[in-house]
């Protein structure tokens, strides 16, 4: 009898089922323009239309599933490192960094046209980045290392708290750079370009690989800390790591995206729910659930109000939020622990 | 007989608090030792800082080798450990739970092989959890929970076995499986030492160790009568020992102690 014999997972037909869906969301996004759908295989030898299609929408449809896919991975790393649920990709402090990094851009270039067009070069993105980044080393600093897991997450929390009241106050100080601010803080795929798609998707890769060498030891992790210990598994080696992933991975994606709420906490809970299996599959799973759930919101959010455009952040924030809610109103009346 | 373990000047502190005080110790190769004492008597510390999980001064001997030059993989191989109330994440399945056990015998990135295949359904079988190897941690009872985690200590086939209060959670039933499941792991030549609050069951032990305060009070066979003697004592006289049809039962002292 083979190993496998024994039991059965469905996660490589979910990984499959994701992916399509994915992809297919993707392509029908290459559809969703500003004057509502408009199918791209009629608009035939046109050149401004396939123009469009294919340096603008191609790339922001695959960007929202590549940042999606970011945080979904970062996402189940973090909740699988730090054993709790409910433990987003934003908690190291990233996210309040990034918008820090978009802040203090802002005020010293101002909301002057070509500080905008930054979005698409690498200004905005850039700060964003290393905004996030280094949030991420002051709480390592602050919780001296990264063995010592709930001085992390305590650390993340007041950096996190610092951070964002240093960003609001620069935004009342220069009120100018409230509403590009706004922009970066509800999260959008308007500005996303070819290079950015190749950015986040080696970044993916990267942190995939990474990820999926440690999975057992998040495994083992489960079961607790010595008990991981005890199975030889080196622990603070992987710590290290997957920390290096989960602040890499939110990083980019916030970077390119901005700040997309709920799409790391809700992939990773989704996949939970949907398929038993271990964390080599349920990595994987969380970032083709992240990307398909994040181009689904983003082809919704360009869609719904055209030719008006909702924040992609926004509609994730309100779907997010409302499926975690439920979620919760289900366990409780199940008696499920999640 | 051989030592499987040995301590020499055992120290250890846990919050400033020293729990461990000098603590010199022989536990026997293939024989059943259970360390028994009040609540704080250092037990659970004990054990850990004998499989390597609490920072110690002193040292710990496996077979006259110390423990501390030896790899994470080599002492993960020698001593399967199972813990007492760790907080864990429940969406495992059980069968992934126990194939854990077998990591120290597998490559860093290899598949199971069909030898950890068959342990894990040996050990599954042995626990009486087989039936539930499709559903997660979840979906099982706190003593469910407790056997699937045995079976994970037990796929790992160690020759030393390290159990911190191993019935907890469990019903008289599966206590009573438990003690049979121990006598196989004898049967089969491995240690085990255990921590156990039930002092009517680790009165079946082949050793006993009595603990007070961070130190070794009494360590003795289970059936001597002096061992029994220490037991009442490090409680305060507040239990009886008493042999009934020829086993040994724990009585409680009504009125305090006399």
């Amino acid at each position: 009898m083979t190993p496998q014999s024994h039991t059965r997972t469905q996660a490589p037909r979910w990984a499959l089922l994701l992916l399509a869906v994915g992809l297919a969301v993707v392509v029908l996004g290459t559809a969703a323009g500003s004057q509502g759908w408009q199918a791209w295989w009629s608009v035939g030898a046109d050149a401004v239309a396939s123009q469009i299609v294919w340096d603008i929408r191609l790339p922001r449809s695959l960007g929202a599933w590549l940042g999606g896919a970011l945080l979904g991975l970062a996402g189940a790393v973090a909740q699988g490192l730090f054993r709790n649920p409910l433990a987003d990709p934003y908690l190291l402090g990233s996210a309040s960094g990034a918008s820090l990094g978009v802040g203090v851009y802002l005020s010293l270039w101002g909301g002057s046209a070509w500080a905008m067009s930054g979005w698409v070069g690498l200004g905005l993105t850039g700060a964003a980045f290393v905004g996030a980044v280094l949030a991420v080393v002051l709480t390592l600093l602050l919780a001296r290392g990264v063995q010592q897991t709930l001085r992390l997450l305590l650390a993340g929390v007041v950096v996190g708290v610092v951070l964002g009241a240093v960003t609001s106050l620069i935004s009342l100080l220069q009120p100018q750079v409230l509403q590009a601010m706004q922009g970066f803080m509800l999260g959008s795929t308007a500005f996303v370009s070819w290079s950015a798609c190749a950015t986040m998707s080696v970044v993916l890769a990267l942190c995939l690989a990474l990820s999926w060498v440690f999975a057992r030891v998040l495994d083992a992790l489960s079961l607790g800390e010595a008990t991981a210990q005890s199975l030889g598994v080196p622990l603070p080696l992987a710590r290290m790591v997957l920390v290096g992933v989960i602040s890499l991975a939110t990083g980019a994606a916030v970077a390119h995206i901005g700040l997309v709420a709920f799409v790391g906490l809700a992939a990773p809970h989704l996949v939970r729910s949907l398929v038993r299996c271990t964390h080599a599959w349920r990595l994987a799973l969380s970032a083709l659930m992240g990307g398909a759930l994040l181009v689904l919101a983003d082809v919704m959010a360009r869609v719904l109000l055209a030719p008006q455009e909702l924040p992609v952040g926004v509609l994730t924030a309100v779907l997010g939020g409302g499926y975690l809610l439920w979620r919760v109103y289900r366990d409780a009346d199940t008696g499920v622990r999640s | 007989m051989s030592d499987a373990l040995q301590t020499r000047q055992l120290c250890a502190e846990l919050g400033g608090r020293q729990v461990l005080q000098n603590i010199d110790l022989q536990i026997t190769a293939g024989r059943w030792t259970c360390v028994v004492g009040p609540n704080g008597a250092g037990k659970s510390s004990l054990l850990k800082a004998m499989a390597g999980l609490l920072p110690h001064s002193g040292q710990v001997l496996w077979q006259g080798q110390p423990l501390a030059s030896f790899s994470r993989q080599q002492r993960s191989l020698q001593l399967s450990w199972l813990g007492q109330g760790e907080s864990s994440t429940l969406d495992l399945r059980v069968w992934d739970v126990a194939m854990l056990g077998r990591l120290p015998h597998q490559s860093w990135l290899g598949a199971p092989s069909e030898q950890d295949a068959h342990m894990v359904e040996a050990a599954l079988k042995a626990t009486q959890a087989w039936d539930w190897r499709e559903r997660t941690l979840g979906e099982l009872s706190g003593g469910e929970r407790q056997r699937v985690l045995l079976a994970r200590a037990m796929a790992g086939n160690a020759p030393v076995m390290l159990m911190d209060e191993p019935l907890a959670n469990l019903d008289p039933p599966h206590q009573v499986d438990w003690l049979e499941q121990v006598h196989c792991l004898l049967a089969q030549g491995t240690t085990v030492v255990s921590v156990l609050h039930e002092i009517g069951m680790a009165l079946h032990a082949d050793d006993i160790v009595v603990m007070r305060e961070g130190q070794v009070v009494h360590h003795g066979a289970g059936r001597d009568a002096a061992t029994h003697a220490a037991i009442e004592a490090v409680f305060d006289h507040r239990i009886r020992i008493q042999a009934i049809d020829g086993q040994r039962v724990v009585l409680p002292r009504l009125g305090g102690a006399s």
